[in-house]
């Protein structure tokens, strides 16, 4: 899952590009336009075939009862037709309202909120620290950034594995914790402790990433600035709160924007900690996945269903969140 | 291990703060209590960020698939037999084989086909700009959950369930357009002035571009080859439903072969991760400091 957000928004090249009025804009219309169309093609193509038609077909697929029983399928050397039945909205009203409702959607629902909302805090804040000390001189600054790097530069599918080697029933952090007498969690068993444990692990993952951007951006805060609120005799708190947090309102507000997507979006890392066999710890990608293609029979049309409601949260998300930093005059982001 | 995570972020943010500021100290050095906090605080969350991974590497060096509950008994009997296992009884080289034909593919479409949109969008405002604009962005947070069932049903039709060539489409609903904002952001940190000399030269727009612009924009190219490369690589959720035949798999759904509902062949999964982890985290030390300046424009992660 990646995004890339727009930094250097319209604004300075806008003036540039060669822009006559609305009216003549339209009325030289596609002749004068026709080389950026051009340009836009390949892209506009690849979406539409890639994008907007699957998009549009699983929209249909939700309106349908289609799953793996009645999907026009090959077995074998017989080929079987589809037969599944045009149902109109009752996947989102089964879903939203139906019976059992609450276990099959909501509580997924408000787990996936607060395991977006308590990662993306942790990121944030762990991130922010150590990107503190690391903009200090400081011996050694290089290697424990190399070090502090590493959760982000080896793939998490493969550090998912080491954490379900520690975290198994007889693994390293239970024995830890048995040596020192505490109690030790079934973490890959126990709803709760599945729940910790994913957003552990998810923590260690996303950690990184946020760093070395805030640390970036704390390269970019002028140094004068610090200088002048030391003369000032703004203490080290004050220098925080009025230099350093508002020097780093454009990156944060990306990078939190980024992280409350991914972490959203995050597919691997849950999916590879439990598999199958954690149904409460589940969030509602993982939870669509397991609909459509970890169960028997697959239930085509409610995953799909879920990816549409999925994808409108998110947009609702995001444009909120651009209003929100529309009227804090802020228009970076996206 | 947690608790101390959160702890250290606590911690964190009082270290600087809490030092009594010192009459002859200079800005940018540290009292020797700040310092010696801030590299406690650092080493405890190096060794956090470290131990996971060389976890991974220790246990690799066990002979049994039980190692890992007694890791005292890896000391005595370590050994390089689960790598040459490995390399010798698995589809290791098939796996490496379908990776680097997904990966590599999925780069060069992201790259060639986003190039000229990311110069489009960079220069040219045309009508519909900020739809497509948002188009763009909307396509890259979709969660795989969207498209997964459709693309499913599609594949199936197209009989491209369990082919490269699958899985490299699937890859690029969200590689060409993160490719193409990305490069918009590169082509953004071009001057002007350079296209316009070479309008004033007689060039079409298309001739700026391939003979000017694109010949400056490498850095930008790599920068996003190495995020496709490096997400494509990562990719989890469509490589293992898409994928059937465990001669195509890639790794991210071989590795997940060596545990099963049977059996699990710890000692053997962990050798196989590090044999992957290995080049690939090289290649992302590599690459760093490019991809941290191209985190002006966007970010990644798997």
């Amino acid at each position: 899952m990646t995004v890339a957000i727009d930094r250097a928004t319209g604004k300075r090249h806008g003036d540039r590009a060669p822009r006559p009025g609305l009216g003549q804009r339209l009325k030289h219309g596609y002749r004068k336009h026709w080389y950026a169309y051009a340009m836009i093609t390949p892209v506009v193509v690849v979406l539409g075939v890639l994008v907007l038609y699957p998009l549009a077909y699983g929209f249909y697929l939700t309106l349908t009862d289609a799953n793996s029983l009645n999907t026009a399928r090959t077995i074998g050397v017989n080929e079987i037709e589809a037969t599944y039945k045009f149902i109109g909205l009752d996947n989102y009203a089964d879903i939203l309202w139906g019976p059992t409702a609450y276990d099959r959607f909501w509580s997924h629902f408000i787990w996936t909120i607060v395991w977006t909302a308590l990662c993306v805090g942790l990121h944030y804040t762990i991130g922010l620290g150590l990107a503190l000390l690391l903009n200090q001189k400081l011996r050694g600054r290089t290697l424990y950034r190399l070090i502090l790097v590493l959760p982000w530069a080896v793939p998490t599918f493969v550090t998912v594995f080491g954490w379900r080697f520690m975290l198994a029933d007889g693994g390293i952090i239970n024995s830890a914790l048995e040596t020192l007498h505490l109690p030790t969690p079934l973490w890959l068993e126990d709803t709760f402790w599945q729940r910790f444990a994913a957003i552990m692990v998810n923590t260690w993952c996303g950690v990184p990433f946020m760093m070395v951007s805030l640390l970036g951006g704390l390269q970019s805060i002028d140094s004068s600035l610090y200088e002048a609120s030391e003369m000032d005799g703004a203490n080290a708190w004050q220098r925080f709160r009025y230099v350093t947090l508002p020097g780093l309102r454009s990156v944060s507000s990306t990078v939190i924007l980024l992280g409350i997507i991914w972490t959203f979006n995050q597919f691997a890392i849950i999916f590879l900690l439990f598999g199958d066999t954690a149904p409460d710890a589940q969030i509602l990608v993982t939870w669509a996945y397991y609909l459509g293609f970890g169960q028997q029979p697959r239930d085509f049309a409610q995953s799909a269903a879920y990816g549409i409601l999925l994808l409108a949260i998110l947009i609702v998300f995001t444009s909120f969140y651009r209003r929100w930093l529309n009227r804090n005059d802020q228009q970076l982001a996206i | 291990m947690s608790t101390t995570t959160v702890e250290n972020s606590a911690a964190t943010e009082k270290g600087p703060a809490a030092t009594p500021p010192r009459r002859t100290r200079r800005r940018g050095e540290n009292s020797l209590g700040t310092s010696l906090a801030s590299h406690g605080i650092l080493i405890v969350a190096s060794l956090i960020a470290f131990f996971p991974v060389a976890w991974l590497v220790f246990l690799s060096l066990g002979p049994d698939k039980d190692d890992y509950l007694h890791p005292g008994g890896i000391w005595g009997k370590t050994t390089f037999d689960n790598y040459t296992f490995v390399l010798q009884n698995t589809k290791f080289f098939d796996w490496l084989t379908s990776t680097l034909i997904v990966t590599l593919g999925t780069t060069a479409i992201g790259v060639i086909i986003s190039a000229t949109t990311g110069y489009a969008v960079s220069r040219m405002r045309f009508p519909g700009y900020r739809k497509f604009m948002w188009v763009l962005l909307v396509t890259q947070m979709f969660p795989v959950a969207v498209l997964m069932v459709p693309m499913y049903q599609i594949m199936s039709d197209l009989q491209l369930i369990d082919s490269y060539l699958g899985l490299i489409l699937v890859n690029c609903t969200t590689i060409v357009p993160y490719c193409a904002w990305l490069m918009k952001g590169y082509f953004d940190t071009i001057p002007f002035e350079i296209d316009e000399a070479g309008r004033v030269d007689g060039l079409t727009p298309f001739g700026t571009f391939a003979r000017l612009i694109l010949p400056l924009a490498k850095p930008g190219l790599a920068v996003a080859a190495f995020y496709s490369f490096l997400t494509a690589f990562a990719e989890v959720a469509f490589a293992s439903t898409f994928m059937l035949s465990d001669t195509k798999y890639t790794f991210a759904v071989g590795l997940q072969t060596f545990v099963s509902e049977h059996d699990a062949q710890r000692n053997l999964m962990a050798a196989t991760a590090v044999l992957i982890a290995i080049p690939v985290s090289a290649f992302f030390y590599l690459v760093q400091k490019n991809l941290v300046t191209g985190l002006t424009a966007g970010g990644t992660k798997g």
